[in-house]
């Protein structure tokens, strides 16, 4: 499960790529972490450019997505029984343009449920202060092996 | 002499609008292509491609994938519907999942610029896989426009 080999590198590793997901491959994505967060970090490449000199906003979006799912696998007390994870609802507000250079995202977990999970996710370029994105998404969690006891 | 019949006005614009559709990098890197438009909505096609995949095991499309389609059938609608070519930004977009697609699929999303007010665009639309009345996701969500002061 791809999920789990997502969860290991993010378990073992303070940085790398996120070449696992296919989608993040084609974004060219990397993560890093502290005791903190996850960030995920998205080099500026053509490839991303959506109205000329900006990055299109389905590419914020996406980076603003495998922040959230970044977020929620570390947030699982066990990095080997994850659910299923799949966003229902996405709303994200683009605040500044996507200008051609490395963007960053974090994701914090609202709540952490058995079966929903409420992610606010942000993205910033220059400063992280000044977010160019920000995405409220809420993960469905499907266990495969039934839910796990309420905690 | 070319071979070719005469273009009419209706097929040079289809035409242009496919090179317009084509030249954005993003778009070509996801695969997403034109194909219609009418007064005040436009349809754009994904067919299905290895880098929309978010989890390869589940076949999981990535929600930015179905996002930079959506987002973008909704700016066109939003520019079909001005009639004129203004520079528009998203403000907002919000997409439900609602199923996921079936597996390999060509996603087809359709947006529609339903009210515009001299600032503000309002869009809805829906992606499907072939039957929109059995949608996969459904979106709604508003764009500024940058009118000339």
């Amino acid at each position: 499960m791809t999920s789990v080999a997502l969860a290991r590198a993010l378990a073992h590793d303070r940085h790398g790529r996120l070449d696992m997901l296919p989608y993040a491959r084609a974004l060219d994505l990397r993560f890093e972490q502290d005791d903190d967060e996850v960030r995920i970090i998205m080099p500026f490449s053509i490839g991303l450019v959506g109205a000329p000199g900006r990055i299109h906003g389905g590419a914020l979006a996406g980076l603003l997505e495998i922040a959230g799912l970044a977020a929620v696998i570390v947030a699982q007390p066990d990095p080997e029984h994850l659910p299923r994870l799949r966003p229902v609802t996405v709303t994200c507000d683009f605040m500044r343009e996507g200008t051609p250079v490395e963007t960053y995202a974090a994701a914090e977990v609202t709540r952490l449920g058995r079966r929903i999970i409420n992610v606010s996710s942000r993205a910033w370029q220059f400063e992280r202060a000044r977010p160019i994105a920000a995405a409220n998404i809420n993960f469905m969690a499907d266990w495969p092996e039934g839910l796990p006891p309420a905690r | 002499m070319s071979d070719a019949p005469p273009l009419d006005a209706a097929a040079r614009q289809q035409r242009f609008i496919q090179r317009f559709v084509g030249g954005v990098p993003h778009l070509a890197t996801l695969g997403i292509t034109y194909h219609g438009h009418g007064d005040d909505w436009a349809e754009l096609h994904m067919p299905f491609a290895d880098q929309q995949v978010a989890d390869p095991d589940y076949g999981i499309i990535a929600s930015g994938a179905i996002f930079t389609l959506m987002d973008s059938a909704a700016g066109f609608s939003v520019n079909v519907a001005l009639k004129e070519l203004l520079p528009i930004a998203t403000i907002d977009l919000r997409i439900d999942y609602l199923r996921g697609p079936g597996p390999r699929a060509t996603v087809i999303g359709r947006a529609s610029c339903y009210r515009l007010t001299r600032q503000i665009a309002f869009v809805r639309g829906v992606a499907h896989d072939g039957d929109p009345a059995n949608p996969i996701a459904n979106m709604a969500g508003t764009f500024m426009i940058n009118r000339p002061a």
